[in-house]
C-alpha cells in the first residue's frame, strides 16, 4: 500500500506501483488540471510539485511518489489566486490553456529557486514546457511580473 | 432564412433557458448566394441568444474553443449589440447540430462568417425589450432605450431590467433586419477592447475540461493500436499476454478503413482496461501480424526526388498570362530554384480523445472537436445509425490546428461503446498522435524567372507538387483541390506580364489533411524566398523590390485571370486582393522594424516576407543572430497585418504572436518522414516543437486600424514565417535555405 499525500489530503494506493502518478492523479483521484502530453517528460504539461520540487508527473511512478507531498494546479491556492495565477491573469497568457497548468507549476518552481530571474534563467528552467499554442512571450511577461522585474 | 424570427423554445435550447425566456433566433449570412448553395446547410448557419426571466442573457458559442478566444468573442459581439451587461452573460457551447450551420472551426472565418449574425441577434433582442418596455408603460417605443441590461424610458425615469421584461418582449413583434438599428463604433463596451475571455481563470486553475478530461459514468478506457502503415490491415492478434495484466478488461478488433478515408477510424487493435495507463502498457503486449497494405514502401527520400523532379516538368496550368515561354526562349538572365517542405504533424498538445456512450440504438459523445456536426456524420456512419441520434457535446481543445476537424477519434470511442456495452474513452498517445496524424502535405516546387536590366522579372513560371487533402474525400486525387491553388499560388499579386502557375501529379500513402494554413505554408515559402532571391541577384533593396513587383495599387479579381478555381465559402468579389493594402503591410513592416536603419551583418541578418490568405495580408520583418556555432537565434519579429475590422486587439495580438512561434517551429525543426511505410517520428524528441528558448524572443504585432470587413486572424501569420527567417538567415550568412527544416542544414 502507498501512502502518500495530494494537496494536503493523506492518501492511499494498492494499485500498480509502476503507475505513474500522472494517471493516478487523473484517472484515479479525478483531478484532470494536470495534463498528459508526452508521457516521457519532454513536454512539461504533467508539472507538479513533489515535496515542493518540480516534477514530471508522467515520468514519476507511484513508488517514488510514496511517501511524498504533492501539489497539483488545484492545490496551489485555495481561491485560484497565487501571484503566478494572477500575473497569468493579468498578461492574458493562455490561449488553449491545456499546458499552463504544467507551465504554472513550473513558474511557480522557478521562482521559488531564483525570486528574480533573469531571461537566461527563465529559459533555462521554463524550456522543458511545450506550448504549441505559443504563448512564450506572455508566459516570460507574466513570470518577470509575479517576480517584479523588469520586463 | 433572411429574417428573423422567434423559435420555438423546445429542443435543444431547453438545456439552457428556463420557460418565460425571449428567444433570439437570426440567420447569419446575408450573402447572395448562388441557386446551387442555397440547399447546402453551410451557408445557412444559425445563433440563438436568450433571456432569462432572472435576467441572465444566455448566448450560445456554436464554434468551437482551441485558443483563438472564438467562444468568448463571438457572443461578445451579441452583448454589446444588445448593451448587455457581460457580468450577466452566460455563454453555453453548443451540441453539433445542422441548425446553427457551419460549425468546423477551420479557415479563420468565425468572424467573417458570423460577425453580422451576432451584431443581428443583440440588435433584436435589444428592439424587442424596447417595445416591451414602450407597451408596459404605455409610451412611444422611441422613448425606450436599453443602457446596461436595462430599459429606460428618460422622460419618466421609469427603469425595468431585462428579465422582468423577457416575457412581454417575447410576445413583441419582430423588428425586420432592414430596420434594425446598430450601435456606432464609439458606442461599444466590449468590442474594440482588450475584453479577457470566459475561460481564463479555469485555465489558470487546471478547472477547464479538455476533451481528455471528460468522463462517462461506467466509463472505461481504451488504447488503440493502429495498423502501422497507412492502408493496413489486422490478419491476427494473440492478446493473451495483455490480458494478463491487472486492470484489463478486454481488447476488442477493429475493421480498417476503406478509401477515400475520410473521418473513418484506421482500425486496429483495442485494449479496453481500467484506467488510461493499463491499456496503454497492455497494448505493448499484444502480438499482431499485420497485412501492410498497398502503402509499406513509402519512403520519404525517394518520395521527395519524385515530387522535385516533377516540379520540374511541365504540368497542369491553373494561370497563365501572357506567354512566358516566348520570353524565357529569348531571355538573356534566368534564374531557377527548387524548394521543398517535408510532412508536418499537428501535434496539438492535448493528443486525440473523445468519450462516447452508445445506449439504446442512440450516442452521446463529449470530445475535443473542430466540428461537431463532422464527429455526428462519421459516428452516424461507423455504427450505422441516424445523424440525428448522434449528440456530440464539444469540451474545450487543447490545441487542434486543423487535426481536430478529422473526428476519427469520436468514431472509435462510439463503435467501442458500441462493442462491448459501456461508455468508452479513448485516448490516443504522443505516439499515436504522431504516427497517425492527417499530415501536412509534403510539397517540391519549382520556380523560374527571367529578369530585365533592373532584375525586375518579365517571365515568372511557378510549379508545385502535393498530394492533395483531395485524397481524403475521392482516392487518387493526383492534382491539387482549386482551393489548395488559391491558396498562395493562383494570385500571386505581381505586376509581370508573363506568368504562369502550374500544379503536377502525385500519389499518396499516407493520410494528408490540413494544418494551420494550408497550402500557403509551402506556396508562401517558395514564392516568398525565390522573391528574395531575385532581388539579391539584383542587389536591390527587399522592400522597394517587393513593392516594386506588387505594382500600383489595385484590386485583382483572379476570375479574370487564367482559370478561376472556386472555393467554398470565400468569394473572390467579397474579398477582392488589394494590392494597396498588401503594400501597406509592408510598408508598416518596414516602418515598425526600423527596417531602413537596418543593416544586415554576418551572423546578424534581417529578412522580410509578406503574403494574403484567409483575406488578410501579413508582412513579417524577422532578425536572426547565427552565432559561431551556427546556432539560430530569432532575436525579433515584428508582423504588421490587416485583418479588416478587429473585435478583440489582445486575442488578434495572441494569435500574430502564436504564429509566429508555430511558424518558427515547421521552419527551424518540423519533419515528418517515412521509412517502409511507417512514420519516423514517435514523441517531441524527434519531433520537437519550438520551445522558449528557440522562440522569437520577442514578436511585435502591428495591426493596421481598418473599417474592412473582418477577415482571418487565427491563421495567417504562419505562412510568412518560413521565407521571413531563411531570407534573414541569407542576409546573416549568404546560405540560402531551399528546404526545410533549416535544421538539416549547417549555416557555418
Amino acid at each position: 500500500m502507498i501512502q502518500l499525500k495530494v494537496n494536503g489530503a493523506a492518501r492511499q494506493f494498492d494499485g500498480d506501483p509502476e503507475m505513474p502518478l500522472l494517471w493516478y492523479l487523473r484517472d484515479v483521484l479525478d483531478m484532470t488540471g494536470t495534463k498528459y502530453g508526452c508521457g516521457m517528460g519532454l513536454c512539461g504539461a504533467c508539472t507538479v510539485h513533489l515535496d515542493g520540487a518540480a516534477a514530471r508527473s508522467c515520468s514519476t511512478s507511484m513508488k517514488d511518489a510514496a511517501g511524498k507531498s504533492v501539489t497539483t494546479i488545484e492545490g496551489l491556492a485555495a481561491h485560484g489566486d497565487h501571484p503566478v495565477q494572477q500575473a497569468w491573469k493579468s498578461n492574458n497568457v493562455p490561449q488553449c490553456g491545456y499546458c499552463q497548468s504544467g507551465q504554472i507549476m513550473q513558474a511557480v518552481a522557478l521562482l521559488k529557486d531564483k525570486p528574480k530571474p533573469t531571461d537566461h534563467d527563465i529559459d533555462e528552467i521554463m524550456q522543458g514546457n511545450i506550448c504549441r499554442c505559443g504563448t512564450y512571450q506572455r508566459i516570460r511577461q507574466a513570470i518577470k511580473q509575479a517576480a517584479g522585474v523588469k520586463a | 432564412m433572411n429574417t428573423i424570427q422567434i423559435v420555438s423554445r423546445r429542443g435543444f435550447l431547453e438545456r439552457f433557458v428556463s420557460a418565460g425566456a425571449l428567444i433570439i433566433g437570426a440567420p447569419v449570412l446575408d450573402r447572395a448566394l448562388g441557386a446551387a448553395e442555397v440547399d447546402n446547410a453551410s451557408f445557412h448557419p444559425s445563433v440563438y441568444l436568450g433571456i432569462e426571466p432572472n435576467g441572465t442573457v444566455v448566448i450560445i458559442a456554436h464554434r468551437s474553443e482551441m485558443g483563438t478566444g472564438i467562444r468568448s468573442v463571438l457572443p461578445m459581439i451579441a452583448a454589446d449589440e444588445l448593451d448587455a451587461d457581460w457580468k450577466r452573460c452566460k455563454v453555453e457551447q453548443a451540441i453539433g447540430d445542422p441548425k446553427y450551420g457551419d460549425q468546423n472551426t477551420d479557415g479563420s472565418c468565425s468572424i467573417t462568417n458570423f460577425h453580422t449574425a451576432f451584431r443581428e441577434a443583440g440588435a433584436t433582442a435589444r428592439t424587442m425589450l424596447e417595445s416591451a418596455a414602450a407597451s408596459k408603460w404605455n409610451v412611444p417605443a422611441a422613448e425606450c432605450h436599453v443602457k446596461l441590461h436595462e430599459v429606460v424610458h428618460a422622460p419618466s425615469g421609469r427603469k425595468a431590467g431585462f428579465g422582468e421584461l423577457a416575457a412581454l418582449a417575447a410576445a413583441q413583434p419582430v423588428p425586420k433586419k432592414e430596420d434594425l438599428k446598430f450601435k456606432s463604433p464609439s458606442e461599444y463596451r466590449y468590442i474594440g477592447k482588450d475584453m479577457p475571455i470566459i475561460d481564463l481563470d479555469d485555465l489558470c486553475t487546471g478547472r477547464g475540461k479538455f476533451g481528455i478530461d471528460a468522463k462517462m459514468p461506467g466509463m472505461v478506457y481504451a488504447s488503440i493500436e493502429h495498423p502501422p502503415v497507412f492502408g493496413g490491415k489486422l490478419v491476427s492478434v494473440d492478446d493473451a499476454e495483455a490480458r494478463k495484466m491487472r486492470g484489463v478488461q478486454q481488447t476488442v478488433t477493429m475493421d480498417g478503413l476503406k478509401l477515400p478515408y475520410g473521418f473513418q477510424p484506421l482500425g486496429g487493435v483495442a485494449v479496453i482496461a481500467d484506467n488510461t495507463w493499463t491499456a496503454m502498457q497492455a497494448r505493448k503486449k499484444l502480438k499482431i501480424e499485420w497485412d501492410l497494405g498497398p502503402n509499406a514502401a513509402y519512403e520519404s527520400e525517394a518520395y521527395k526526388k519524385q515530387l522535385l523532379d516533377t516540379a520540374r516538368k511541365p504540368g497542369k496550368v491553373v494561370r497563365n498570362a501572357g506567354d512566358v515561354d516566348a520570353e524565357f526562349a529569348h531571355a538573356s538572365k534566368v534564374h531557377e530554384a527548387s524548394y521543398y517542405v517535408p510532412l508536418l504533424a499537428h501535434a496539438p498538445m492535448e493528443p486525440p480523445a473523445a468519450v462516447a456512450e452508445f445506449k439504446d440504438g442512440k450516442v452521446v459523445a463529449y470530445a475535443a472537436v473542430q466540428d461537431p456536426q463532422a464527429a455526428q456524420d462519421i459516428v452516424s456512419k461507423t455504427l450505422g445509425i441516424d445523424k440525428k441520434d448522434v449528440t456530440c457535446h464539444v469540451t474545450l481543445l487543447g490545441g487542434g490546428f486543423g487535426r481536430k476537424s478529422k473526428p476519427d477519434y469520436v468514431a472509435e470511442a462510439a463503435l467501442l461503446s458500441k462493442k462491448i456495452g459501456k461508455p468508452v474513452k479513448v485516448t490516443w498517445s504522443r505516439e499515436d498522435d504522431l504516427h497517425f496524424d492527417y499530415y501536412h502535405s509534403v510539397a517540391g516546387m519549382y520556380m523560374k524567372a527571367a529578369t530585365d536590366a533592373k532584375g525586375r522579372p518579365t517571365a515568372w513560371l511557378q510549379r508545385s507538387v502535393f498530394p492533395s487533402i483531395g485524397n481524403m474525400f475521392a482516392p487518387n486525387a493526383d492534382y491539387a483541390a482549386g482551393f489548395e491553388m488559391e491558396m498562395g499560388w493562383i494570385n500571386v499579386p505581381y505586376e509581370i506580364a508573363n506568368q504562369r502557375a502550374e500544379n503536377g501529379p502525385v500519389k499518396n500513402h499516407v493520410r494528408i489533411g490540413w494544418l494551420r494554413s494550408v497550402s500557403n505554408i509551402y506556396h508562401a515559402f517558395a514564392v516568398q524566398s525565390f522573391t528574395d532571391e531575385l532581388a539579391a541577384a539584383a542587389n536591390r533593396d527587399r522592400v522597394e523590390y517587393m513593392l516594386d513587383l506588387l505594382g500600383e495599387s489595385r484590386k485583382m479579381n483572379m476570375k479574370e485571370d487564367g482559370p478561376h478555381l472556386a472555393k467554398a465559402g470565400d468569394k473572390m468579389d467579397q474579398f477582392p486582393l488589394d494590392t494597396g493594402r498588401w503594400r501597406r503591410v509592408i510598408e508598416l513592416a518596414a516602418e515598425r522594424s526600423g527596417w531602413a536603419n537596418k543593416k544586415s551583418s554576418p551572423g546578424h541578418g534581417f529578412g522580410i516576407a509578406s503574403h494574403w490568405s484567409f483575406n488578410t495580408y501579413v508582412a513579417a520583418v524577422v532578425e536572426v543572430e547565427v552565432d559561431q556555432r551556427g546556432q539560430l537565434h530569432i532575436q525579433r519579429v515584428d508582423i504588421a497585418a490587416d485583418p479588416g475590422r478587429i473585435i478583440n486587439p489582445d486575442r488578434v495580438n495572441a494569435q500574430f504572436e502564436g504564429a509566429a512561434v508555430f511558424g518558427t517551429s515547421l521552419t527551424l525543426m518540423g519533419e515528418i518522414t517515412a521509412m517502409d511505410g511507417k512514420i519516423q517520428q514517435s514523441n517531441f524528441h524527434n519531433y520537437p516543437v519550438a520551445r522558449m528558448s528557440e522562440a522569437p524572443l520577442k514578436t511585435h504585432v502591428h495591426i493596421v486600424a481598418s473599417n474592412e470587413t473582418p477577415a482571418g486572424v487565427g491563421e495567417p501569420g504562419v505562412p510568412v514565417m518560413a521565407p521571413a527567417i531563411c531570407n534573414a538567415i541569407f542576409a546573416a550568412t549568404g546560405k540560402r535555405i531551399r528546404e526545410l527544416p533549416v535544421k538539416k542544414t549547417k549555416l557555418v
